[in-house]
């Protein structure tokens, strides 16, 4: 928000403060109560991101929240790619000012995440307004870059793992059965992230996808190079992948089940699979940036870890949701959301998922020689 | 206005200001800027960039990736050699042979622009499909093999520049066709010059402005480009253009990135000097 303090801040800040001296415990929260309301804070989200009336085009959960605790919500929804929205908000955080922004939604496949707690760049939760944080998935809780969840929190979440056209083949279920069967050769695409294919070869060559390091890294690449070489990879995609396998042009792919889950209206025979030797995860998290106001950003956050708001956005994202009780919800109504394994993974596909090591992100050598695998 | 009329001189000028504003601001600023930024040096972690004067990044863009930059001048050659080929009868045809169709023949080249540059690139890419029809008729004529694709081919990439780029050729082609004086071409056939030595002399001379502007006009667009490369492609097909967006936007390495930019432009410039002074410059200027 502004960075500066207006009178009217100083005033609650101050009432808050006497509130707290005299009466401690009930009146500040009182205080805080009547001094929320009115507030607004601005959300920087990914587009299609949350639920959304085609009518009025308004946020329908977000309106709730307005409802519910009078503090208004600018929903922009300006997050395209990581590198470039880190790249517009780095300058304003390393001079020290505030980005205008409350929350912003960031992926720990990319380095950012991490990079903006590093550098303190990112305000604590107020987890005292946060108590919903006890509905988080436990394979989510602890992340490396962030292990006691003191400044992010997961908004969705995505698998990584192998799509296939099953009209066109039998089940591909390996990642070595992907880069290796003939049948497949020209027909193949794997991600162009890093993380998530990087973490899926190095499943393949039971390396921990947690711990890349010199050898495991080299593994990959060998590997990858040799698919390429062969001619099997045809490409490295971003989500483009999804209209080549709807077309035939590819039979299979290294994939996110979020794309998988929309192209299954259009096509009953696209398959998504996590392979036995494990799947990734990756997950947008918000983040609060320096100058945000940290209690207000959390009373959203926690407003959306209710098993029911989480609900209300789950039927419309189509992400995995890292919300526990959310599908008991959706199940009385919508039920095929909520058995839908690309949304609320069972427990055996959630302990298959891995992270991938944010130290491989930060490395480099390793960026480089990605990028020269990628051509570019 | 007492003022003007005392320094006459200074009209021009003054009406050239806006237009030099505007470069200034948009041009001169933002290439000043660029060329800061490839002299600096990247912090891999912070990411953070500093003013080195790092000459280095320049040559170490060049050994790194002279390959994407011969093979776009490459690609932009073949596809601007192409839209030549394809453009020069066509504006012919509209030219000459137009007569009241002329407008609409050549809506026809400009009305696939209406439709934005994405679109149309992932377009070819249904045209050109696995299992398309172009590929299966190919196909049925041994003209691939059965196993041969046409997407994800250097073929695909050449095809998808020269199609993006075609108006930019064939516009100015009609313009300058267009303007030559029917009358000196029968001139020449009443001097006992048969067609073709005709077109030879006359109207292929006449018609090097067009050609001139047509070709750079599709070429250094063409040279800097990276979505035909990426839809149409596969990193053997990576161009310039997709090291200086990969640059960018994954790796935000914006020195190495600056560099290469400017030494894509540098060359270009080279290039395009080089070929005006073939052409020779005076025919051009008429």
């Amino acid at each position: 928000m502004s960075d500066t303090l207006t009178r009217q801040d100083l005033l609650r800040r101050a009432l808050v403060g006497g509130a707290a001296l005299s009466v401690p415990g009930l009146v500040p929260s009182l205080a805080r109560a009547a001094g929320d309301a009115g507030g607004t804070i601005v959300f920087s989200n990914w587009p299609y991101y949350m639920d959304i009336n085609n009518k009025t085009k308004r946020h329908p959960s977000l309106d709730l929240f307005t409802k519910q605790t009078g503090i208004r919500v600018k929903y922009i929804e300006d997050v395209n790619d990581n590198a470039p929205f880190f790249g517009k908000i780095q300058a304003q955080l390393a001079h020290g000012k505030s980005t205008g922004r409350d929350i912003i939604v960031m992926t720990d496949n990319s380095p950012y995440p991490a990079l903006l707690i590093k550098k303190g760049w990112v305000e604590k939760l107020d987890k005292k307004a946060l108590p919903n944080i006890k509905n988080l998935v436990p394979n989510l809780a602890h992340p490396a870059w962030d292990p006691n969840r003191d400044y992010s929190l997961p908004w969705q979440s995505g698998m990584t793992g192998i799509a296939y056209n099953e009209k066109l083949t039998k089940p591909i279920t390996t990642i070595n059965q992907l880069l290796t069967d003939p049948k497949l050769k020209g027909k193949v695409t794997v991600l162009s992230n890093f993380g998530d294919t990087v973490g899926m070869v190095a499943l393949a060559n039971g390396d921990n996808p947690a711990k890349i390091d010199d050898a495991s890294f080299g593994r990959v690449i060998a590997k990858l190079k040799k698919g390429k070489t062969s001619g099997q990879i045809r490409q490295f995609t971003g989500n483009d992948y999804g209209g080549m396998l709807a077309k035939g042009d590819i039979i299979a792919a290294i994939a996110w089940s979020g794309d998988v889950v929309q192209l299954q209206a259009d096509n009953k025979h696209l398959k998504f699979v996590l392979p036995p030797d494990g799947g990734m995860i990756w997950t947008d998290n918000m983040l609060i940036p320096k100058g945000g106001n940290a209690h207000l950003a959390s009373m959203l956050m926690n407003f959306y870890y209710s098993p029911k708001i989480a609900a209300m956005l789950e039927d419309y994202v189509n992400y995995v949701c890292p919300v526990k009780g959310a599908d008991k919800v959706l199940l009385k109504s919508d039920p095929a959301v909520a058995k839908n394994p690309l949304i609320f993974p069972p427990a055996a596909w959630r302990a298959k998922l891995h992270l991938i090591d944010p130290n491989s992100l930060f490395n480099a050598d390793y960026k480089t020689q990605w990028q020269h695998l990628l051509g570019a | 206005m007492k003022f003007l009329h005392r320094h006459r001189g200074l009209v021009p000028y003054l009406l050239l200001g806006p237009g030099l504003a505007w470069l200034a601001l948009f041009f001169v600023a933002p290439l000043g800027f660029l060329g800061h930024q490839s002299l600096e040096t990247q912090d891999p972690i912070a990411l953070t960039d500093t003013f080195t004067w790092a000459w280095h990044n320049y040559s170490d863009a060049l050994t790194e990736y002279h390959t994407q930059l011969i093979r776009s001048f490459k690609y932009a050659g073949l596809a601007t050699l192409l839209a030549l080929l394809i453009s020069y009868p066509l504006a012919y045809f509209i030219a000459f042979r137009g007569g009241r169709w002329k407008n609409v023949l050549l809506l026809c080249i400009v009305g696939p622009f209406f439709v934005t540059y994405l679109i149309r690139t992932l377009a070819w890419e249904t045209i050109l499909s696995d299992n398309g029809f172009v590929a299966d008729r190919l196909r049925d004529l041994h003209l691939i093999g059965a196993n041969d694709r046409l997407l994800a081919t250097s073929t695909a990439v050449v095809a998808g520049i020269t199609y993006n780029f075609l108006p930019f050729m064939a516009l100015p082609l009609y313009v300058s066709l267009e303007q030559i004086d029917q009358r000196l071409i029968e001139a020449a056939q009443d001097l006992y010059a048969n067609r073709a030595w005709g077109f030879l002399r006359v109207t292929l001379p006449l018609s090097l402005p067009g050609i001139f502007a047509g070709t750079l006009l599709t070429f250094i667009p063409a040279a800097g480009d990276f979505i035909n490369a990426q839809l149409l492609g596969t990193p053997d097909q990576a161009m310039i253009g997709n090291v200086i967006q990969s640059k960018f936007l994954e790796l935000t390495d914006y020195p190495a990135a600056a560099a290469l930019s400017f030494i894509l432009m540098a060359t270009i410039l080279l290039l395009v000097g080089l070929y005006a002074r073939a052409l020779g410059t005076e025919k051009l200027t008429g």
